[in-house]
Order: structure tokens, then sequence, then C-alpha cells
């Protein structure tokens, strides 16, 4: 892997007021994306206003494109044009982006779509919020494939976590959606934006050796093939077909296995060095609140108060969403006596919870089903539930 | 779509993934008459290959990306444009070239294509029209001519057809040829011209497909309908866009419609924020 500093072109070092929407462009543009293509849509449209607005002055390219159809496709040509590249979208535009979604997983090309939720199905609640695009986002093209989904649950995160995204797509050659929701893009707060000296960047793997021996999906020791960029001279094929080292439709089940298997085990064996989560009060703990995203924070108030009323209490802030910590959760479920997962949806991250928790516990869902957050009264009132 | 025709010798093989010959075309079928018109354009023009980037979606024509040696993309149904469009903006030192079927690009696709010519996107839009989805079996397209039969309009078409040039010439592209298949050295001179243009140029090739359209419709074989093609068109450079709808069986309008220069996506993006921001502004790929 090769790191750099982030350009300072792109960083706006300092202390902002600024929303989680404006904070995803500023993430993007630290971590040197220079082409974004999007379609307007509610409530992530301020990203691309913002965007359109510095990256003349940063030097790259927005583009409004005629649909989320073509943005998503102007992303993956951008990204094997050798640019770093971002869209950002919500339910809608998201379920138009699907197919395109899987070419990119196919092809194994690094990019970042930034999802603010909203209420869903359909047109549902434009202007407020949900987390009903998290089974989607890992399930939502067809076939079989993995991707790395994020959650922010702070302006300040949308920040941070859109750099690590666009370092998580580089490194492992994959889409990395960064799924926050109407509440957090529209949230006012301080974001301190590092000097650029200050920010790791994971640069793109590029092929470095003779032009006629590329292969572009020979994958290299650590598992991930290198990538090389239009017009120079490799004269390379890419297809979205079930493909051999060559790039060259091989359309069998041999070759489907091996094309396939790798996309779910790129990001399956390095599980571990891609999950991150915030732990609090595990030890000891009977009862579990494992929430994400703007859920988070709600959630917190609920567990204050069932430590006040002497309920050990510990809670689990998942950062990354997909890959799902199942280990993890395999092992908590054995200690504690039951897990509460509160989210803005019927039940989706609930789902895995209960799978991995393989009857070890309890496991209760909270849902909510969008338009605005939980009180944290029925928060609290499952967990006290929960270790009746 | 079964397997034809051992590769042969011949200048243009530099230019082709001879290590995936043969091809999947059917025999008799018109695609590789264009592939191969397309190939000579690139010979002859002596381009720089290393530059030149395909670009194509789904379908039977859908596959020519597959076929030439240069940094070529098989992407989706109807999704060549954009991809295009992207590959362009990010390197745009890169001349696009898109190649691939009616059903994608004009029908599935057709969004992008008015606003990529809107736009004067700078790329090259190669359009297959054999007037039918071949890869999928023959259905009914947005050119299927009326009363010409399809399997999914098996008591004939009564849908009207898009007359391309038009469309492609309202939306805003600024070279627009048609030429049947048969038209060799038109195609390649055509694609030859396309090429030093910038901006969006489109050239739309009618061209047999044996298997499907042509035994469905009783047309003979490729070669009865290619020489039917060509024998019934009527070259009228210049002629207006609106005259030029496809009538099943009918005569054929060919030739240039459109040739004229406009600033391109990219030009017009540096000149108009250079203007507007002055210093400020970083101006973006090539500026003219
Ligand atoms: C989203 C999607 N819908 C449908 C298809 C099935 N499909 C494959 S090729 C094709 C039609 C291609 O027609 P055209 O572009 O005219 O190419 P031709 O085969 O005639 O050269 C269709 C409908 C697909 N691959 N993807
Ligand atoms: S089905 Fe038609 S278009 Fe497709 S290869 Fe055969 S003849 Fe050509
Ligand atoms: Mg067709």
């Amino acid at each position: 892997m090769k790191k750099s500093k982030a350009d300072p072109k792109g960083v706006l070092t300092g202390s902002h007021f600024m929303d989680g929407d404006y904070a995803l462009a500023e993430g993007a543009l630290a971590a040197g994306c220079r082409f974004f293509g999007g379609y307007p849509i509610t409530p992530s449209t301020e990203t691309a206003e913002r965007f359109s607005e510095r990256i003349p002055v940063v030097g790259g390219v927005f583009i409004q494109m005629e649909d989320e159809l073509g943005s998503i496709a102007s992303l993956i040509g951008a990204a094997w044009g050798g640019l770093k590249a971002m869209t950002v979208t919500s339910g809608p535009g998201f379920s138009l982006m699907q197919e395109n979604i899987g070419l990119a997983c196919m092809l194994e090309t690094p990019l970042v779509i930034a999802n603010v939720q909203r209420g869903g199905p359909s047109t549902g609640l434009p202007t407020l919020t949900s987390q009903q695009d998290m089974m989607q986002a890992r399930w939502g093209s067809h076939g079989d494939y993995e991707i790395i989904a994020l959650s922010p649950d702070s302006p300040q995160e949308c920040f941070d976590m859109t750099i690590k995204a666009f370092n998580l797509s580089e490194l492992f050659r994959v889409p990395v959606f960064v799924m926050t929701d109407e509440c957090v893009g529209h949230m006012h707060e301080k974001v301190v934006i590092p000097p650029a000296e200050e920010i790791e960047i994971v640069e793109r793997k590029w092929y470095k050796g003779p032009k006629d021996k590329y292969l572009p999906y020979k994958c290299d020791s650590d598992g991930i093939p290198f990538m090389v960029k239009t017009g120079q001279g490799y004269r390379f094929h890419i297809t979205g077909l079930t493909h051999d080292e060559r790039g060259y439709p091989l359309l069998n089940a041999e070759c489907q296995k091996i094309n396939v298997q790798h996309l779910i085990d790129k990001i399956k064996n390095n599980a571990d060095k891609i999950i991150e989560m915030e732990e609090e009060q595990i030890d000891g703990a009977e009862v579990i609140v494992l929430s994400y995203g703007i859920t988070s924070r709600v959630a917190f108030r609920a567990v204050q108060q069932a430590r006040k009323e002497g309920i050990k209490t510990g809670t689990i802030r998942l950062i990354t969403v997909w890959p799902f910590p199942e280990k993890k959760i395999e092992e908590l479920a054995k200690k504690v006596k039951a897990i509460v997962v509160p989210e803005i949806n019927a039940g989706q991250v609930f789902l895995e919870v209960d799978r991995c928790s393989r009857n070890k516990c309890k496991v209760v869902s909270v849902p909510h089903l969008g338009g605005w957050v939980h009180n944290p009264d029925d928060i609290f009132k499952a967990i006290k539930e929960a270790v009746k | 779509m079964t397997e034809k025709k051992q590769p042969q010798r011949n200048p243009v093989e530099r230019i082709l993934r001879m290590d995936r010959m043969p091809h999947i075309w059917c025999p008799g079928c018109g695609i590789g008459t264009v592939v191969t018109s397309f190939a000579e354009a690139l010979r002859k023009e002596e381009t720089d290959l290393d530059n030149i980037v395909v670009v194509s979606g789904i379908g039977c024509t859908g596959r020519v990306a597959g076929y030439m040696k240069l940094d070529s993309f098989h992407t989706t149904h109807g999704r060549a444009i954009p991809f295009a469009t992207g590959l362009k903006l990010a390197n745009p030192k890169t001349k696009i070239v898109v190649f691939s079927g009616d059903g994608d690009i004009a029908g599935i696709g057709g969004n992008h294509l008015i606003h990529a010519a809107r736009r004067n996107m700078d790329m090259l839009v190669i359009l297959v029209n054999n007037f039918n989805y071949a890869m999928t079996g023959g259905q009914v397209a947005a050119t299927t001519p009326i009363d010409a039969n399809a399997s999914t309009a098996p008591f004939g078409n009564f849908e009207y057809p898009f007359n391309l040039p038009h469309l492609v010439a309202s939306a805003g592209g600024t070279y627009i040829a048609r030429w049947t298949a048969l038209h060799l050295r038109r195609v390649t001179k055509s694609i030859q011209e396309a090429l030093h243009r910038r901006g969006f140029s489109f050239i739309e090739v009618i061209t047999p497909c044996t298997t499907l359209y042509a035994r469905r419709n009783r047309l003979g074989d490729g070669l009865n309908l290619l020489k039917y093609y060509y024998d019934n068109s009527e070259i009228q450079h210049n002629a207006d866009t609106k005259d030029l709808d496809i009538t099943y069986q009918g005569k054929l309008i060919v030739g240039k419609f459109v040739d004229k220069e406009k600033p391109t996506f990219l030009d017009a993006m540096n000149q108009h924020l250079s203007k507007v921001l002055g210093d400020k502004y970083t101006p973006y790929g090539e500026v003219k």
C-alpha cells in the first residue's frame, strides 16, 4: 500500500461550522477526489452544490448528469480515466444506481457514494430522515459481491469518514458507501479540518511493469490486482462479463467461481482490518445497545438513563456497517443477556445481529419507520424490558 | 451467434485482439464490416492508438469493445455514453469512441445520447442500426420501421421509429452522418473525419442482422440485405435531417448531414469559469 499526504489544494484547513452534506464534499476534496458526477436529490443536494462551488478553484470536474444511472456510470469511467470519483444521492437515486454498482464491483473500481438517507419506500419522505437503505447498500445490486459501508454520526465524521472511504476504496478496489442520513446531513456542527500534512491518503495501486505484460485482474500478493488508467499504451480490456486475469470474458462455472469468490474474499478475508467500531462499558455489561449513525446519539440518552437505574449497559457504535462484525457479535452474545438494536428502519441491521448471536442471547429490535429519530424513552423501555 | 471464419492476416490486425478470434457474430452479420471500417480508419489516420479508447454497452454490437486492441470497456446496457463521459472528463487527452447498437444507445440509453449531444461532449458515437434488439433474439426496437416484423411485434411494428440523425442534430451534435455497412469506404472516411472533430460526433450505420431481422422478415441472407440497403440508399449530403425517416424496405437517405464546430463541454467549462472566476480558476485538461 502506498500512502501519501493530502494535496493541500483540496484541504480547507481550519475550524468550521458546517453541515454534514458540506462536510462530505470537503472530505472528498481533502481525499483527492477530483471528479464528481451527480444528480440533485433531497437531502443530499448540498454536497453537490458545495463540490460544484469548490472544484473550479481546486482543479477538477463537476458534472451534473442527466440521471443517477448516468452519474454512477460516469464515476466508473472517471476512475478508469485516472481520477478519484464520488457522487452523493438518497434513496430513489441509490435505487437507480444499483445495476452499475454491480459493474463497479465486477470491474473492481474504486469510487465513493454517499447516501444521505431519507424515508422510503418510493418518494416517501424527501425531507425527513431514515436509515432504511442499510440492507440495500449490502445487497442492492444483483449477484454475489461485497462492498464496504461506513456510518457517520456527525458532520465531523462525514468529513473524516469520506476520507476513510476513499482510502478503503483504493486499498480494496471496491465501491465504498458513506451511509449517512438527513439528520446528520443537515445538522450544523463544528468540523475541524486538519492541515494537509496530517491527512493520510492511500494512493491508487498503479501498475508499473512492462506494458505488454499487464493483466488487469491478476492479483498481487495482497489479493488485489494492479490498476492502470486509459491512454498510456496498455491497450487493456475490461468487461462486466465474468472474466479471467486478462480481463477477457470467460463464461463458465469455473471462471465464475474464481471471479466472484475473489470479489467476496478480498473483503471478507480483510474484515478485521476494515471493521471499526466504538465500544463503551462492554465488560460486565448485561445488555448492549448496538446502533450506528444518528441513532447512536439518540440512544446515548437512553443508555445514560439505564445506567442511572443500575442496569449494566454497554454500547457498540458501528462505524463500519458492512462488512458486518460477525465474530464480535458472536462473542458478545455469549456474555450478555441481550442486545438492543435501535435503528430508523423496520429492523435491518437487527437481522444481522440476530443471525450472528446464534441464539446465545436475546436480540431486541427497536424499529422506527423514519421521519424523525427515536424517542429515547422507547429505547430505554426496550433496554429495561430486555434485562427483565 | 455461431462462430465463424478463420483469422486472416491483414494490416488491421494490430488494431484487433486476434487472441480473441474467432468472434461471436453470425456469418453474414454486418457488424464485422463496420468494425473493419473502423480499424481501417484508425490505420489510415495513423492515429496514436494508445490514445484511443473504445466503450461499448451490451448487445451483439456491444461486443465490439472486446475485439479492439485498444483501451476498451464493455460496460452495461445503455450506459456506454455516460461511462465514456467520465473517461473523457477524467483523462481529456484521450479520444473516446462509443461503439454500440441501436437498442443500447438510442433505446435504453437514449437519455444519455441526447444529453451528451446537448453538452457537445467530445466523443465519437458509432451506432450500428440493425433495426432490432439482436442479442436478445430480435425484439422490436425504437428503430424498427413500421410494418417490420420482430419477435415482440409478431404482427408487425406499429410504433413510429426514431429518426436518429434528426434526434442528435436537434440535441446539438456537431458531426452527423449516416451510411450503410456496405458503404465501406464512406464509413471509413466518415470515421476518419470524425476522429479529427472536437465535439459530439455521431455516425449511424445501417447494418443487416442476418439471423434475426433478415430471416424473420424474409429479406434473404446478409449479403442480399447489405446489397439491398446499398442499392436503395441515396447520398444526399447536407440533407435536412427532418427528411431522414426510415421506412420499411424504403429508400435510405445517407450522407453527411451536419459538420460544424462549437466549444465542447470542457472548452465551454474552461472558457466560462475563467471568464467568471479569473485567476482563482484552475484551468482543467487541455485548455483551448
Ligand atoms: C438492463 C438490461 N436490460 C436488458 C438487457 C438484455 N439485453 C441485452 S442486449 C439487448 C439489446 C441490444 O440491442 P442493440 O443495442 O440494438 O444491440 P444488437 O444486439 O442489436 O447489436 C438487451 C435488451 C440487459 N443486458 N441489461
Ligand atoms: S444476431 Fe444479428 S446482429 Fe447478432 S451477430 Fe447475428 S446477425 Fe449479427
Ligand atoms: Mg440492434
